[in-house]
């Protein structure tokens, strides 16, 4: 069986043998397959996507999706590519919201909470509902890193925000009329150069690299020849024997234990 | 013994100089401070608002964070933060419509209804260390010192969360004494400090702290003494604004009660950080002789 990510909405449809459920975009009724996602849902009712779509894959922040189920006050989001579609749920996509973003010289700054509240002096205006929180689709608690950088801790402010993808969601719900994933953002800017403890293996693997020792691996991937994509004479031998390359690389899974070497350690710094 | 803290924003940005010393003065005296591990803003000023309930929301949080950690008291240093939520407490105790409201509204916390005690720094002295007891722990006793015990208005306004009696308050005179100095003639104890004029109108709030200073300078004075943060930055940050808009004024050095109280301990001057007060503060310190006894 082919994966979803290669079929159509329709094809989706007749493979699985689709259970249609009504839903609402911006107030309209549509039926819709059961199975899909608020944004497939979305391009299978009609809609063509031209802004508030970005990466489908749940981390650029784009898809920003409100909606409500009936008889429940709440207000739920999610991202449109990774919300599964639910029965009778009036939705919209917020594409877009005003947030003014500080202006900053970067090299003039010296890392200190005061520079914060100078170029975000709304912060101040929190006044601890946490609508913000909830209205996050990535769970982060961004009523506490509020908290903490009122506090003068951006470290943890930082840390806590991390999950971040910038969706906006939470500036459209704050009662301060504040944008609080710039200035979150801001703020593990801060964390990155003045906070953050350098790390060693970068810095060891950024002077291998300049030293040139990946060079002759470089070259030999180079010595396969140039790849012309726009070709109309099939497959080249170079070509195939870079994908078997591709294919045959090692690869560290999610999973493995922190002692997990490469069978083929070549590329490792001895 | 261990309790609750609530230290405040201030505390950890421009008051650092409140909270150190206060948390190693009483590890020094047997109690252990534990900070809330969550905590917000503590909505800084109360509003008067009857029906304004969104601005219980915060000190309500941190209350139920308090809560949340088993805490029956919480003890806070700032005047201010100490205000807000012993209000909100009350309201929380008390009302009961408007408690519904505001936990139906946080329907993401635990319900709360005043369940935790909010207590002043002085308070958790006086009952539970006692001033005998604080008396027979001074090391170096702050003898020769005349001191202005600064109550400002929100330790003991309104009168139903006041840290001591509201009409003759002595708690901080009882400190004053215990650590060995003496309690200067201070009509202006209670007086406003000036307050959040400092930014919208700060002639009147000059004016206002000058009464402070003078009332201060007329009862023989060498200090003041205060637990607020905001009455520290009008009196003592800008006190060279309002000496110079004063000609009968002389600059007055300003402390944080805790600052004093962490000296009078033998504790390291280190944990008051005074480099945070007053340029000349330390200099007056050891003029004075008080830092003889500090732990090497």
């Amino acid at each position: 069986m082919c994966s979803s990510d290669t079929m159509t909405a329709e094809e989706t449809v007749k493979a699985v043998e689709a259970v249609m459920i009504p839903v609402y975009i911006m107030g309209k009724k549509y039926m819709v397959p059961e199975s899909l996602t608020i944004m497939k849902a979305m391009e299978y009712a009609g809609y063509k996507f031209v802004r508030g779509a970005g990466c489908r894959g749940g981390v650029c922040g784009a898809c920003g999706t409100v909606y409500r189920l009936p008889g429940d006050y709440h207000i739920r989001v999610g991202l449109a590519c990774q919300t599964v579609v639910e029965p009778e749920m009036y939705l919209a996509q917020i594409p877009f919201y005003p947030a003014n973003r500080a202006t900053y010289n970067w090299d003039e700054l010296k890392g200190e909470a005061e520079e914060v509240y100078a170029a975000y002096p709304e912060l101040f205006r929190c006044l601890a509902c946490n609508a913000c929180t909830k209205v996050c689709p990535m769970d982060v608690p961004v009523m506490e890193y509020i908290a903490a950088i009122k506090q003068g801790d951006l470290d943890k402010a930082a840390q806590l925000s991390f999950d971040c993808i910038q969706c906006g969601l939470c500036a459209t719900r704050c009662m301060g009329e504040m944008a609080q994933y710039h200035i979150a953002q801001m703020v593990r800017r801060i964390r990155g150069k003045f906070i953050a403890v350098p790390s060693e293996h970068v810095g060891k693997q950024v002077d291998a690299i300049k030293s040139g020792y990946y060079d002759k691996t470089m070259e030999e991937l180079k010595a396969l020849g140039t790849v012309d994509p726009f070709s109309d004479k099939g497959e080249s031998d170079e070509i195939k024997k870079l994908k078997q390359l591709y294919k045959e690389r090692e690869m560290e899974s999610h999973a493995v234990e922190d002692s997990w070497k490469p069978e083929n350690d070549y590329a490792l710094l001895k | 013994m261990r309790i609750g803290y609530y230290p405040g924003c201030t505390l950890k940005t421009k008051a650092k100089n409140l909270e150190q010393a206060a948390i190693e003065s009483m590890k020094a005296l047997g109690i252990e401070m534990l900070e809330l591990e969550r905590w917000n803003c503590c909505g800084a000023v109360y509003s008067l608002a009857d029906d304004d309930l969104i601005h219980i929301l915060a000190p309500a949080r941190d209350l139920i964070r308090a809560k949340d950690q088993a805490f029956d008291k919480v003890v806070t240093l700032c005047s201010m933060c100490y205000n807000t939520l012993a209000r909100a407490n009350k309201l929380m105790r008390e009302d009961e419509v408007k408690r519904k409201t505001i936990n139906t509204f946080m329907e993401e916390e635990s319900d709360y209804a005043g369940e935790v005690e909010v207590i002043h720094f002085l308070n958790l002295i006086r009952d539970e260390i006692g001033w005998d007891k604080l008396k027979d722990a001074v090391k170096v006793p702050l003898t020769g010192l005349k001191l202005a015990p600064y109550y400002g208005c929100t330790l003991t306004r309104p009168n139903e969360i006041a840290i001591d009696d509201p009409l003759n308050p002595t708690i901080f005179l009882q400190f004053v004494e215990a650590l060995g100095a003496e309690v200067a003639d201070f009509d202006s104890a209670e007086k406003c400090c000036g307050s959040y004029n400092m930014v919208s109108n700060p002639e009147a709030a000059v004016s206002a702290a000058a009464e402070v200073i003078r009332s201060a300078e007329k009862g023989g004075a060498d200090a003041l003494i205060l637990s607020c943060p905001l009455c520290e930055y009008n009196l003592s940050r800008k006190q060279a604004n309002v000496v110079s808009a004063n000609e009968d004024l002389h600059p007055l050095p300003v402390f944080y009660f805790t600052q004093l109280l962490a000296i009078a301990l033998g504790l390291d001057p280190e944990v008051c950080k005074f480099e945070l007060n007053q340029p000349d503060a330390l200099a007056f310190l050891e003029e004075k002789g008080l830092l003889k006894g500090a732990v090497a």
